[in-house]
């Protein structure tokens, strides 16, 4: 997995800026992530790289079609050492990893890692070190676990 | 002794049916009042039919049309007519008069209750004495189709504000000064808690920009208690809650309102606030006076006290975008309206306005505007070379009138 590294406090008018957030159509919001914040992102991000940010991750507004860009373009998972509140959410609930990593520092652009999942580790192979990311708590790893939102209400509240 | 609880975990205990819940707990609540815009429900409506065909209470649910209205291309149309085929389908009230956040303070929200917006500012109502909170689209679809959502309890922390702001500061300046100090992400995950004696001297349209502005430290929501003023203001809807004396809080700051100044959220960064002699001079294209943090009454009226038999700069363009058609209805029985146009403003229909970027006062490369809005990140109201700065509606109402950034007090 390759890595696309952002600072920190990267928001959602960077991401998805309001005057292109009028679709939503996946394959249309895929061509506008970071349209005018980094123009190459969307024209050469490839299915399965990662984005590696710093503190505060999402913030700003709700729109999900921040999260949802993201996705659409291939984006298997975003490291940040923190994510804002409803970016988090919104990440967890469309299926799209958000992975909290206080070490995100060690990783820079262009540096090949691999996430497992299910230990929590993230292995830097260009750097040949391994950081820990945070453990998600029960209730969202059962959101994770339904791929989603709505499958885990479809299950759970809906009878 | 038991531990007490705040007003916000006693809102969630309510709502959640417990005796009782903690900060860490994970809880669904059912939700009294949810909204969304026509910005984030055409995802929305994407997300809810693949939960459920019938949203499970009409009455419970608003759709408002505010972010663009009325639509400015063919696009815009497109997802504003499936957004009212979708309401009207499911017996949802489509409202066009004003920013979402504004009209439920006038008509809808109560005390006490749970509210759930899909738009970020949805924290503005806490002034209201409710726990409310932003969502995304698939959030509120949930809600839309279930009346319940997943919250993790919030750890609270109080900001007690005491004394009498000097002249020129106003609910604004203080709540930029708090997001300086804090940080833009210093808040994260946390309730803000409001009180001292401040909170009561102010009126209801500034304790809403107040708690309008704490998504802008990363908050999940702001909150006061309810006073006459909040039970007058909302009807007596609802039911009052308060904190326990013995509640638990993170953390507890005070501040005296006669330490703060006139303040301005420099690009691109809502916690980038310096004091206004820090920017004083800086030549300004735009000036915007409006949203669901400074497009209330109470700020049309101070910009026209200001503006009253002067004019703007030829230089700059002054927008005003009313709050709601209420606050637009009251401002043309005051008068102010007419001020402002004499003034050389340009007034548009109650909505969200020049705000994101998308129409009625779109920025053009290096352009500076002064606005009332709450976030000035690169490219939020144009193109991404503009500079966006942050004030009261004093501020900008004396600097439209100077051409460029001006203390107010010396209008005052």
């Amino acid at each position: 997995m390759r890595v696309w590294k952002f600072g920190d406090n990267i928001n959602t008018d960077l991401i998805t800026p309001g005057r292109y957030n009028l679709t939503t159509d996946e394959k249309q919001l895929a061509k506008v992530a970071f349209i005018e914040y980094r123009p190459e992102f969307a024209k050469n991000v490839k299915k399965g790289d990662v984005i590696v940010a710093g503190e505060n991750f999402g913030c700003g507004s709700s729109r999900e079609t921040a999260a949802l860009a993201l996705k659409a373009c291939g984006i298997k998972a975003i490291i940040a050492k923190s994510f804002s509140r409803i970016f988090f959410r919104n990440a967890i609930n469309i299926g799209l990893p958000v992975i909290i990593c206080k070490d995100a520092d060690k990783i820079e652009e262009g540096d090949e890692i691999e996430i497992d999942f299910e230990k929590g580790l993230i292995k830097n192979l260009t750097k040949r070190i391994t950081l820990k990311s945070e453990p998600y708590p029960k209730f969202v790893v059962e959101i994770i676990q339904n791929g989603g939102l709505i499958n885990f209400v479809r299950e759970r509240w809906l009878y | 002794m038991k531990m007490g609880m705040t007003m916000t975990e006693k809102i969630l205990s309510r709502a959640s049916n417990k005796s009782r819940v903690s900060p860490g707990d994970f809880i669904v609540v059912n939700v009294d009042l949810a909204y969304s815009h026509d910005s984030t429900t055409p995802l929305a409506i994407k997300s809810f039919y693949n939960v459920a065909d019938r949203v499970f209470n009409p009455s419970k649910i608003k759709i408002f049309f505010d972010h663009v209205i009325p639509s400015p291309n063919v696009d815009v149309a497109e997802l504003h007519k499936k957004i009212r085929e979708f309401a009207n389908k499911q017996g949802i009230d489509v409202i066009c008069e004003g920013v979402c956040h504004q009209v439920v303070a006038e008509k809808f929200a109560s005390m006490g209750q749970v509210i759930i917006g899909a738009d970020s500012h949805t924290c503005t109502l806490g002034a209201l004495n409710s726990f409310a909170t932003g969502v995304g689209s698939t959030d509120i679809a949930c809600v839309y189709a279930t009346g319940k959502i997943w919250l993790r309890v919030p750890e609270s922390i109080k900001i007690r504000i005491d004394g009498k702001p000097r002249k020129g500061v106003f609910a604004k300046d203080i709540i930029l000064s708090i997001i300086g100090e804090f940080g833009g992400n210093g808040l994260t995950y946390k309730a803000v808690e409001f009180c001292g004696s401040l909170i009561g001297k102010l009126s209801i349209d500034s304790r809403l920009t107040i708690c309008n502005m704490v998504i802008e430290m990363g908050a999940k929501n702001g909150i006061t208690e309810a006073d006459e003023k909040v039970k007058r203001f909302v009807n007596g809807r609802g039911k009052s809650v308060v904190s326990d004396k013995n509640a638990c809080y993170e953390d507890e700051i005070a501040y005296d309102a006669s330490d703060f100044e006139p303040m301005i959220a420099c690009p691109d960064r809502v916690d980038n606030v310096k004091s206004i002699s820090e920017v004083e001079g800086l030549e300004v294209d735009q000036v915007f006076i409006g949203t669901c943090t400074n497009g209330r009454l109470e700020d049309l009226k101070i910009a026209a006290k200001i503006l009253k038999n002067r004019k703007i700069d030829k230089n700059v363009r002054l927008i005003v975008t009313p709050a709601s058609k209420k606050v637009y209805l009251e401002a043309m029985k005051q008068g102010y309206i007419e001020i402002l146009l004499k003034a050389g403003a340009i007034v548009t229909n109650p909505g969200c306005g020049a705000c994101l970027g998308r129409h009625q006062g779109v920025l053009a490369k290096d352009e500076v505007c002064l606005s009332t809005s709450n976030r000035n990140f690169e490219g939020r109201m144009g193109h991404p070379d503009a500079k966006i700065y942050l004030a009261s509606p004093a501020t900008a109402a004396v600097s439209a009138i100077e051409g460029k950034i001006t203390d107010p007090r010396c209008y005052l």
